[in-house]
Protein backbone atom coordinates (compact mmCIF):
# COMPACT_ATOMS: atom_id res chain seq x y z
CA UNK A 1 0.00 0.00 0.00
CA UNK A 2 1.28 3.43 -0.88
CA UNK A 3 2.11 5.53 2.17
CA UNK A 4 -0.31 8.33 2.18
CA UNK A 5 0.51 11.28 4.33
CA UNK A 6 -1.44 14.31 3.58
CA UNK A 7 -2.09 17.32 5.69
CA UNK A 8 -4.69 19.13 3.67
CA UNK A 9 -7.23 17.42 1.53
CA UNK A 10 -9.52 18.52 -1.25
CA UNK A 11 -12.71 19.04 0.66
CA UNK A 12 -11.72 22.00 2.78
CA UNK A 13 -14.54 23.15 4.95
CA UNK A 14 -13.45 26.42 6.44
CA UNK A 15 -16.86 27.72 7.37
CA UNK A 16 -18.24 26.83 10.73
CA UNK A 17 -21.02 24.36 11.45
CA UNK A 18 -22.54 25.05 8.07
CA UNK A 19 -19.49 25.11 5.82
CA UNK A 20 -21.11 27.15 3.08
CA UNK A 21 -21.16 30.66 4.52
CA UNK A 22 -19.72 33.06 1.98
CA UNK A 23 -18.87 35.88 4.36
CA UNK A 24 -16.35 35.23 7.10
CA UNK A 25 -17.91 35.20 10.56
CA UNK A 26 -16.36 36.96 13.52
CA UNK A 27 -14.92 34.88 16.37
CA UNK A 28 -17.76 36.03 18.63
CA UNK A 29 -20.33 34.87 16.07
CA UNK A 30 -18.48 31.58 15.73
CA UNK A 31 -18.56 30.99 19.49
CA UNK A 32 -22.28 31.53 19.59
CA UNK A 33 -23.05 29.23 16.65
CA UNK A 34 -20.60 26.58 17.88
CA UNK A 35 -22.07 26.41 21.35
CA UNK A 36 -25.66 26.57 20.14
CA UNK A 37 -24.99 23.61 17.85
CA UNK A 38 -24.13 21.43 20.85
CA UNK A 39 -26.94 22.77 23.02
CA UNK A 40 -29.38 21.85 20.24
CA UNK A 41 -27.74 18.50 19.58
CA UNK A 42 -27.71 17.49 23.24
CA UNK A 43 -30.79 19.13 24.77
CA UNK A 44 -30.59 16.83 27.81
CA UNK A 45 -27.04 17.81 28.72
CA UNK A 46 -26.85 20.66 31.24
CA UNK A 47 -24.73 23.49 29.83
CA UNK A 48 -22.43 23.27 32.83
CA UNK A 49 -21.64 19.63 32.08
CA UNK A 50 -19.85 20.20 28.78
CA UNK A 51 -16.68 20.73 30.83
CA UNK A 52 -16.71 16.97 31.47
CA UNK A 53 -16.24 16.04 27.83
CA UNK A 54 -17.47 12.60 26.86
CA UNK A 55 -18.81 12.01 30.39
CA UNK A 56 -21.46 14.65 29.85
CA UNK A 57 -23.09 12.33 27.33
CA UNK A 58 -23.47 8.93 28.98
CA UNK A 59 -24.65 8.11 32.53
CA UNK A 60 -22.87 4.74 32.83
CA UNK A 61 -19.54 6.08 31.61
CA UNK A 62 -20.01 9.07 33.88
CA UNK A 63 -20.56 6.90 36.95
CA UNK A 64 -17.46 4.82 36.27
CA UNK A 65 -15.48 8.00 35.79
CA UNK A 66 -16.81 9.59 38.97
CA UNK A 67 -15.69 6.48 40.86
CA UNK A 68 -12.19 6.86 39.43
CA UNK A 69 -12.14 10.52 40.33
CA UNK A 70 -12.75 9.73 44.00
CA UNK A 71 -9.14 8.57 44.19
CA UNK A 72 -7.75 10.45 41.22
CA UNK A 73 -4.83 8.79 39.46
CA UNK A 74 -3.23 12.24 39.04
CA UNK A 75 -3.23 13.16 42.72
CA UNK A 76 0.48 12.51 43.19
CA UNK A 77 1.20 14.48 40.05
CA UNK A 78 -0.48 17.55 41.49
CA UNK A 79 1.66 17.30 44.62
CA UNK A 80 4.80 16.85 42.53
CA UNK A 81 3.79 19.75 40.31
CA UNK A 82 3.35 21.97 43.34
CA UNK A 83 6.80 21.06 44.54
CA UNK A 84 8.24 21.86 41.11
CA UNK A 85 6.39 25.12 41.05
CA UNK A 86 7.75 26.19 44.43
CA UNK A 87 11.31 25.02 43.95
CA UNK A 88 13.47 28.01 42.93
CA UNK A 89 15.66 27.81 39.82
CA UNK A 90 19.44 27.75 40.28
CA UNK A 91 19.43 31.56 40.12
CA UNK A 92 16.93 31.82 42.95
CA UNK A 93 13.99 32.94 40.81
CA UNK A 94 10.74 30.99 40.55
CA UNK A 95 7.96 30.32 38.05
CA UNK A 96 5.88 32.84 39.98
CA UNK A 97 8.34 35.53 38.93
CA UNK A 98 7.77 35.12 35.22
CA UNK A 99 4.42 33.43 34.55
CA UNK A 100 1.19 35.35 33.99
CA UNK A 101 -0.40 36.59 37.26
CA UNK A 102 2.15 34.76 39.37
CA UNK A 103 1.42 31.46 37.66
CA UNK A 104 -1.34 29.85 39.71
CA UNK A 105 -5.05 30.06 38.92
CA UNK A 106 -4.33 30.81 35.28
CA UNK A 107 -4.98 27.60 33.26
CA UNK A 108 -8.16 29.05 31.78
CA UNK A 109 -6.33 32.11 30.36
CA UNK A 110 -4.23 30.16 27.81
CA UNK A 111 -3.55 30.33 24.95
CA UNK A 112 -3.66 34.08 24.59
CA UNK A 113 -2.45 36.47 21.91
CA UNK A 114 0.57 38.53 22.89
CA UNK A 115 0.62 41.95 21.20
CA UNK A 116 4.35 42.53 21.68
CA UNK A 117 5.52 39.42 19.86
CA UNK A 118 2.41 39.04 17.70
CA UNK A 119 2.29 35.38 18.72
CA UNK A 120 0.08 32.99 20.65
CA UNK A 121 1.31 32.07 24.11
CA UNK A 122 0.45 28.64 25.47
CA UNK A 123 0.94 27.62 29.08
CA UNK A 124 3.52 25.01 28.11
CA UNK A 125 5.35 27.45 25.86
CA UNK A 126 5.47 30.07 28.61
CA UNK A 127 6.76 27.58 31.14
CA UNK A 128 9.71 26.81 28.89
CA UNK A 129 10.24 30.49 28.07
CA UNK A 130 10.41 31.11 31.81
CA UNK A 131 12.89 28.28 32.31
CA UNK A 132 15.08 29.49 29.46
CA UNK A 133 15.06 33.07 30.75
CA UNK A 134 16.36 31.69 34.04
CA UNK A 135 19.04 29.49 32.55
CA UNK A 136 17.18 26.19 32.96
CA UNK A 137 16.77 23.45 30.37
CA UNK A 138 13.36 23.30 28.65
CA UNK A 139 10.91 20.50 29.51
CA UNK A 140 9.53 18.08 26.92
CA UNK A 141 6.16 19.29 25.67
CA UNK A 142 3.94 16.20 25.64
CA UNK A 143 4.47 14.18 28.80
CA UNK A 144 6.45 13.89 32.01
CA UNK A 145 7.44 16.95 34.03
CA UNK A 146 5.53 19.40 31.81
CA UNK A 147 2.00 18.07 32.40
CA UNK A 148 2.96 17.42 36.03
CA UNK A 149 3.59 21.12 36.47
CA UNK A 150 0.52 22.12 34.45
CA UNK A 151 -1.59 19.65 36.49
CA UNK A 152 -0.79 21.74 39.56
CA UNK A 153 -1.51 24.99 37.74
CA UNK A 154 -4.79 23.54 36.40
CA UNK A 155 -5.75 22.33 39.86
CA UNK A 156 -5.31 25.85 41.24
CA UNK A 157 -7.54 27.11 38.42
CA UNK A 158 -10.54 24.84 38.99
CA UNK A 159 -13.81 26.67 38.70
CA UNK A 160 -12.38 29.63 36.79
CA UNK A 161 -14.35 30.32 33.66
CA UNK A 162 -12.63 30.23 30.29
CA UNK A 163 -12.81 33.67 28.73
CA UNK A 164 -10.37 34.24 25.89
CA UNK A 165 -11.23 37.11 23.57
CA UNK A 166 -9.79 37.35 20.10
CA UNK A 167 -8.70 40.95 19.50
CA UNK A 168 -8.93 42.98 16.30
CA UNK A 169 -5.19 42.70 15.72
CA UNK A 170 -4.69 41.20 12.26
CA UNK A 171 -2.10 38.77 13.58
CA UNK A 172 -4.51 37.60 16.27
CA UNK A 173 -7.26 37.09 13.72
CA UNK A 174 -4.85 35.22 11.46
CA UNK A 175 -3.90 32.87 14.31
CA UNK A 176 -7.57 32.30 15.07
CA UNK A 177 -8.37 31.57 11.42
CA UNK A 178 -5.46 29.14 11.24
CA UNK A 179 -6.81 27.25 14.22
CA UNK A 180 -10.28 27.18 12.75
CA UNK A 181 -8.92 25.80 9.52
CA UNK A 182 -6.94 23.15 11.41
CA UNK A 183 -10.15 22.10 13.09
CA UNK A 184 -12.33 21.84 9.99
CA UNK A 185 -9.95 20.58 7.34
CA UNK A 186 -10.07 16.95 6.38
CA UNK A 187 -6.70 15.28 6.73
CA UNK A 188 -4.86 12.01 6.63
CA UNK A 189 -5.38 8.88 4.63
CA UNK A 190 -8.76 8.40 6.32
CA UNK A 191 -9.78 11.91 5.27
CA UNK A 192 -11.35 13.02 8.54
CA UNK A 193 -11.42 16.41 10.22
CA UNK A 194 -11.52 17.05 13.96
CA UNK A 195 -15.03 18.34 13.33
CA UNK A 196 -16.11 15.13 11.58
CA UNK A 197 -15.64 13.27 14.86
CA UNK A 198 -16.15 15.94 17.53
CA UNK A 199 -18.92 18.01 15.90
CA UNK A 200 -20.91 16.16 13.23
CA UNK A 201 -20.55 12.73 14.82
CA UNK A 202 -20.16 13.71 18.47
CA UNK A 203 -22.43 11.54 20.57
CA UNK A 204 -21.99 8.70 18.07
CA UNK A 205 -19.92 5.59 18.47
CA UNK A 206 -16.76 4.74 16.53
CA UNK A 207 -16.61 1.02 17.42
CA UNK A 208 -17.24 1.27 21.16
CA UNK A 209 -15.72 4.73 21.58
CA UNK A 210 -18.25 7.45 22.29
CA UNK A 211 -17.17 10.66 20.56
CA UNK A 212 -17.03 13.72 22.79
CA UNK A 213 -18.40 17.12 21.79
CA UNK A 214 -15.70 19.62 20.82
CA UNK A 215 -17.27 22.10 23.22
CA UNK A 216 -15.23 21.64 26.39
CA UNK A 217 -12.71 19.32 24.72
CA UNK A 218 -9.79 21.01 26.47
CA UNK A 219 -11.34 22.52 29.60
CA UNK A 220 -9.99 19.73 31.81
CA UNK A 221 -6.42 19.37 30.56
CA UNK A 222 -3.89 18.06 31.28
CA UNK A 223 -5.52 14.62 31.40
CA UNK A 224 -4.34 11.41 32.96
CA UNK A 225 -5.13 8.68 30.44
CA UNK A 226 -5.31 5.08 31.58
CA UNK A 227 -4.15 4.15 28.11
CA UNK A 228 -0.98 6.18 28.69
CA UNK A 229 -0.77 5.39 32.43
CA UNK A 230 0.36 8.99 32.61
CA UNK A 231 -0.54 12.60 32.07
CA UNK A 232 -0.51 14.28 28.70
CA UNK A 233 -0.79 17.82 27.36
CA UNK A 234 -3.39 18.91 24.78
CA UNK A 235 -0.83 18.62 21.98
CA UNK A 236 -0.09 15.03 22.94
CA UNK A 237 -3.79 14.30 22.45
CA UNK A 238 -3.93 16.15 19.13
CA UNK A 239 -1.05 14.02 17.90
CA UNK A 240 -2.90 10.84 18.89
CA UNK A 241 -6.10 11.89 17.14
CA UNK A 242 -4.05 12.70 14.02
CA UNK A 243 -2.23 9.39 14.02
CA UNK A 244 -5.49 7.48 14.37
CA UNK A 245 -6.61 8.82 11.02
CA UNK A 246 -3.17 8.21 9.51
CA UNK A 247 -2.25 11.86 9.26
CA UNK A 248 1.26 12.99 10.07
CA UNK A 249 1.00 14.76 13.43
CA UNK A 250 2.42 18.25 13.77
CA UNK A 251 5.03 18.92 16.44
CA UNK A 252 3.85 19.83 19.91
CA UNK A 253 3.89 23.64 20.13
CA UNK A 254 3.92 24.02 16.36
CA UNK A 255 1.94 27.01 15.09
CA UNK A 256 -0.65 24.52 13.79
CA UNK A 257 -1.33 22.96 17.19
CA UNK A 258 -1.05 26.23 19.10
CA UNK A 259 -3.68 27.78 16.86
CA UNK A 260 -5.87 24.66 17.09
CA UNK A 261 -5.70 24.85 20.88
CA UNK A 262 -6.52 28.57 20.68
CA UNK A 263 -9.57 27.91 18.51
CA UNK A 264 -10.90 25.18 20.83
CA UNK A 265 -10.36 27.28 23.95
CA UNK A 266 -12.02 30.34 22.38
CA UNK A 267 -14.98 28.14 21.44
CA UNK A 268 -15.14 27.08 25.10
CA UNK A 269 -15.64 30.61 26.41
CA UNK A 270 -17.98 30.38 29.36
CA UNK A 271 -17.01 26.78 30.20
CA UNK A 272 -15.38 26.13 33.57
CA UNK A 273 -11.78 24.98 33.73
CA UNK A 274 -11.75 21.69 35.67
CA UNK A 275 -8.42 20.01 35.10
CA UNK A 276 -6.65 17.84 35.61
CA UNK A 277 -9.00 14.98 34.84
CA UNK A 278 -8.83 11.27 34.10
CA UNK A 279 -9.76 9.61 30.83
CA UNK A 280 -9.77 6.17 29.27
CA UNK B 1 0.70 -25.24 15.47
CA UNK B 2 -1.26 -25.58 18.69
CA UNK B 3 -4.82 -24.47 18.75
CA UNK B 4 -5.61 -23.26 22.24
CA UNK B 5 -8.97 -21.73 21.87
CA UNK B 6 -11.59 -21.66 19.24
CA UNK B 7 -14.04 -19.02 20.23
CA UNK B 8 -16.79 -19.24 17.71
CA UNK B 9 -18.34 -21.42 15.13
CA UNK B 10 -17.26 -18.92 12.51
CA UNK B 11 -13.59 -19.35 13.31
CA UNK B 12 -13.99 -23.12 13.13
CA UNK B 13 -15.42 -22.75 9.68
CA UNK B 14 -12.67 -20.35 8.66
CA UNK B 15 -10.04 -22.66 10.04
CA UNK B 16 -11.48 -25.69 8.30
CA UNK B 17 -11.56 -23.63 5.14
CA UNK B 18 -7.84 -22.98 5.42
CA UNK B 19 -6.92 -26.52 6.39
CA UNK B 20 -9.07 -28.17 3.75
CA UNK B 21 -8.03 -28.45 0.15
CA UNK B 22 -7.25 -25.17 -1.64
CA UNK B 23 -10.35 -25.80 -3.73
CA UNK B 24 -12.37 -24.22 -0.94
CA UNK B 25 -10.79 -20.85 -1.77
CA UNK B 26 -10.01 -20.91 -5.43
CA UNK B 27 -13.16 -20.44 -7.38
CA UNK B 28 -15.53 -21.06 -4.49
CA UNK B 29 -17.88 -18.13 -3.99
CA UNK B 30 -17.99 -18.72 -0.23
CA UNK B 31 -14.22 -18.33 0.03
CA UNK B 32 -14.23 -14.99 -1.77
CA UNK B 33 -17.05 -13.72 0.42
CA UNK B 34 -15.12 -14.79 3.53
CA UNK B 35 -12.11 -12.89 2.27
CA UNK B 36 -14.26 -9.80 1.62
CA UNK B 37 -15.61 -10.06 5.14
CA UNK B 38 -12.12 -10.38 6.58
CA UNK B 39 -11.03 -7.26 4.68
CA UNK B 40 -14.14 -5.35 5.78
CA UNK B 41 -13.69 -6.23 9.45
CA UNK B 42 -9.89 -5.91 9.72
CA UNK B 43 -9.01 -2.78 11.74
CA UNK B 44 -6.01 -2.05 9.53
CA UNK B 45 -7.90 -2.48 6.25
CA UNK B 46 -11.61 -1.79 5.71
CA UNK B 47 -12.44 -1.35 9.37
CA UNK B 48 -16.04 -0.76 8.27
CA UNK B 49 -17.24 -1.87 11.73
CA UNK B 50 -15.88 1.35 13.19
CA UNK B 51 -18.88 3.07 11.68
CA UNK B 52 -21.34 0.42 10.43
CA UNK B 53 -23.28 -2.38 12.02
CA UNK B 54 -22.63 -5.45 9.89
CA UNK B 55 -24.04 -8.93 10.51
CA UNK B 56 -21.38 -11.12 12.09
CA UNK B 57 -19.30 -8.21 13.44
CA UNK B 58 -18.87 -7.26 17.09
CA UNK B 59 -18.63 -3.87 18.80
CA UNK B 60 -19.76 -1.97 15.73
CA UNK B 61 -20.03 1.81 15.74
CA UNK B 62 -22.99 3.80 14.45
CA UNK B 63 -21.55 6.77 12.56
CA UNK B 64 -22.93 5.36 9.31
CA UNK B 65 -26.14 3.42 8.58
CA UNK B 66 -26.32 -0.33 9.33
CA UNK B 67 -25.28 -2.27 6.25
CA UNK B 68 -28.33 -4.44 5.72
CA UNK B 69 -30.55 -5.24 2.73
CA UNK B 70 -27.80 -4.01 0.46
CA UNK B 71 -29.23 -5.44 -2.76
CA UNK B 72 -32.39 -3.41 -2.21
CA UNK B 73 -30.42 -0.26 -1.51
CA UNK B 74 -27.88 -0.84 -4.27
CA UNK B 75 -29.55 -2.84 -7.05
CA UNK B 76 -26.58 -1.81 -9.20
CA UNK B 77 -23.43 -3.22 -7.62
CA UNK B 78 -21.34 -0.62 -9.47
CA UNK B 79 -22.98 2.11 -7.41
CA UNK B 80 -22.04 0.32 -4.21
CA UNK B 81 -18.46 -0.02 -5.39
CA UNK B 82 -18.40 3.69 -6.24
CA UNK B 83 -19.60 4.59 -2.72
CA UNK B 84 -16.79 2.55 -1.20
CA UNK B 85 -14.17 3.81 -3.68
CA UNK B 86 -14.93 7.47 -2.99
CA UNK B 87 -17.72 8.43 -0.59
CA UNK B 88 -17.03 12.11 -1.25
CA UNK B 89 -18.64 11.98 -4.68
CA UNK B 90 -22.08 11.43 -3.18
CA UNK B 91 -21.37 13.57 -0.12
CA UNK B 92 -18.36 15.93 -0.22
CA UNK B 93 -18.31 16.22 3.56
CA UNK B 94 -18.83 12.50 4.21
CA UNK B 95 -17.09 11.11 7.27
CA UNK B 96 -16.54 7.86 5.37
CA UNK B 97 -12.95 7.43 4.17
CA UNK B 98 -12.47 7.29 0.37
CA UNK B 99 -11.07 3.77 0.27
CA UNK B 100 -10.09 3.79 -3.39
CA UNK B 101 -9.16 7.42 -3.94
CA UNK B 102 -6.85 7.40 -0.91
CA UNK B 103 -5.39 3.96 -1.58
CA UNK B 104 -6.64 2.54 1.70
CA UNK B 105 -7.64 -0.64 -0.12
CA UNK B 106 -6.41 -1.95 -3.47
CA UNK B 107 -8.80 -2.26 -6.42
CA UNK B 108 -8.90 -6.01 -5.89
CA UNK B 109 -9.65 -5.60 -2.19
CA UNK B 110 -12.45 -3.17 -3.00
CA UNK B 111 -13.96 -5.73 -5.39
CA UNK B 112 -13.92 -8.34 -2.63
CA UNK B 113 -15.38 -5.97 -0.02
CA UNK B 114 -18.07 -4.85 -2.49
CA UNK B 115 -19.10 -8.45 -3.16
CA UNK B 116 -19.28 -9.17 0.56
CA UNK B 117 -21.29 -6.04 1.39
CA UNK B 118 -23.62 -6.67 -1.56
CA UNK B 119 -24.34 -10.13 -0.16
CA UNK B 120 -25.71 -8.69 3.09
C1 LIG C 1 -11.81 9.20 13.97
C2 LIG C 1 -12.40 10.05 14.95
C3 LIG C 1 -11.61 11.20 15.52
C4 LIG C 1 -11.00 12.26 14.88
C5 LIG C 1 -10.93 12.53 13.39
C6 LIG C 1 -10.46 13.11 15.92
N1 LIG C 1 -10.71 12.58 17.14
FE1 LIG C 1 -10.32 13.44 18.94
N2 LIG C 1 -11.02 11.78 19.89
C7 LIG C 1 -11.59 10.68 19.29
C8 LIG C 1 -11.95 9.70 20.30
C9 LIG C 1 -12.62 8.35 20.04
C10 LIG C 1 -11.57 10.26 21.54
C11 LIG C 1 -11.75 9.64 22.93
C12 LIG C 1 -13.16 9.83 23.40
C13 LIG C 1 -13.50 11.29 23.54
O1 LIG C 1 -13.21 11.89 24.59
O2 LIG C 1 -14.02 11.86 22.58
C14 LIG C 1 -11.00 11.57 21.24
C15 LIG C 1 -10.54 12.47 22.22
C16 LIG C 1 -10.10 13.75 21.96
C17 LIG C 1 -9.72 14.70 22.97
C18 LIG C 1 -9.69 14.45 24.47
C19 LIG C 1 -11.02 14.80 25.06
C20 LIG C 1 -10.99 14.65 26.55
O3 LIG C 1 -12.02 14.96 27.18
O4 LIG C 1 -9.99 14.27 27.14
C21 LIG C 1 -9.38 15.86 22.33
C22 LIG C 1 -8.92 17.14 22.97
C23 LIG C 1 -9.54 15.62 20.92
N3 LIG C 1 -9.99 14.33 20.72
C24 LIG C 1 -9.30 16.56 19.94
C25 LIG C 1 -9.26 16.25 18.58
C26 LIG C 1 -8.75 17.15 17.58
C27 LIG C 1 -8.26 18.56 17.85
C28 LIG C 1 -8.82 16.50 16.39
C29 LIG C 1 -8.30 16.91 15.07
C30 LIG C 1 -6.92 17.27 14.98
C31 LIG C 1 -9.44 15.21 16.65
N4 LIG C 1 -9.66 15.10 17.99
C32 LIG C 1 -9.76 14.28 15.68
C33 LIG C 1 -11.82 10.53 17.94
C34 LIG C 1 -11.39 11.40 16.95
C1 LIG D 1 -15.36 6.71 9.73
C2 LIG D 1 -16.68 6.28 9.39
C3 LIG D 1 -16.93 5.25 8.29
C4 LIG D 1 -16.19 4.16 7.90
C5 LIG D 1 -14.87 3.65 8.48
C6 LIG D 1 -16.93 3.53 6.83
N1 LIG D 1 -18.08 4.23 6.58
FE1 LIG D 1 -19.51 3.76 5.20
N2 LIG D 1 -20.56 5.46 5.70
C7 LIG D 1 -20.23 6.32 6.72
C8 LIG D 1 -21.23 7.38 6.78
C9 LIG D 1 -21.23 8.54 7.76
C10 LIG D 1 -22.17 7.10 5.77
C11 LIG D 1 -23.45 7.91 5.43
C12 LIG D 1 -23.37 8.57 4.08
C13 LIG D 1 -22.26 9.59 4.01
O1 LIG D 1 -22.25 10.56 4.79
O2 LIG D 1 -21.39 9.43 3.14
C14 LIG D 1 -21.71 5.88 5.09
C15 LIG D 1 -22.38 5.28 4.04
C16 LIG D 1 -22.03 4.05 3.52
C17 LIG D 1 -22.78 3.35 2.48
C18 LIG D 1 -24.05 3.87 1.84
C19 LIG D 1 -25.22 3.35 2.60
C20 LIG D 1 -26.52 3.82 2.01
O3 LIG D 1 -27.49 3.10 2.16
O4 LIG D 1 -26.53 4.88 1.39
C21 LIG D 1 -22.15 2.17 2.23
C22 LIG D 1 -22.56 1.10 1.25
C23 LIG D 1 -20.99 2.12 3.08
N3 LIG D 1 -20.95 3.27 3.85
C24 LIG D 1 -20.07 1.10 3.12
C25 LIG D 1 -18.89 1.09 3.85
C26 LIG D 1 -17.87 0.07 3.76
C27 LIG D 1 -17.97 -1.16 2.90
C28 LIG D 1 -16.86 0.44 4.60
C29 LIG D 1 -15.53 -0.22 4.85
C30 LIG D 1 -14.77 -0.67 3.73
C31 LIG D 1 -17.26 1.69 5.23
N4 LIG D 1 -18.50 2.05 4.73
C32 LIG D 1 -16.52 2.39 6.18
C33 LIG D 1 -19.14 6.24 7.55
C34 LIG D 1 -18.12 5.29 7.46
Amino acid sequence: MRKFILAVSTALAVGLVTPTTATASTPAEDVKAFQQYFYDKFPNVAKDDFKDGVYALNKDFREQWENTEEFPPYEDNIAKGEEMFNTPFANGKTYADCLLNGGTGTRHLYPYFDKDSGKLKTLEGEINACRKANGEKPLKYKKGAMPTLTAYIADTSRGNVINIKVSNDDRDLAAYEMGKRQFYMKRGQLNLSCADCHVTNSGGYARSDLLSPALGNLSHFPVYRHKWSALGTPHRRFGGCNKNIRAKPFKAQSDEYKSLEYFLMVMANGVEANGPSSRK
Amino acid sequence: MKIRLISSAASVVALLGVLASPVAFSGSHGGALEEGKRLAFDRKLGNCLTCHMIAGGNAAGNLGPPLIAMKARFPDKKMLRAQIWDSNVANPSSAMPPFGRHNILTEKQIDLVTDFIHSL
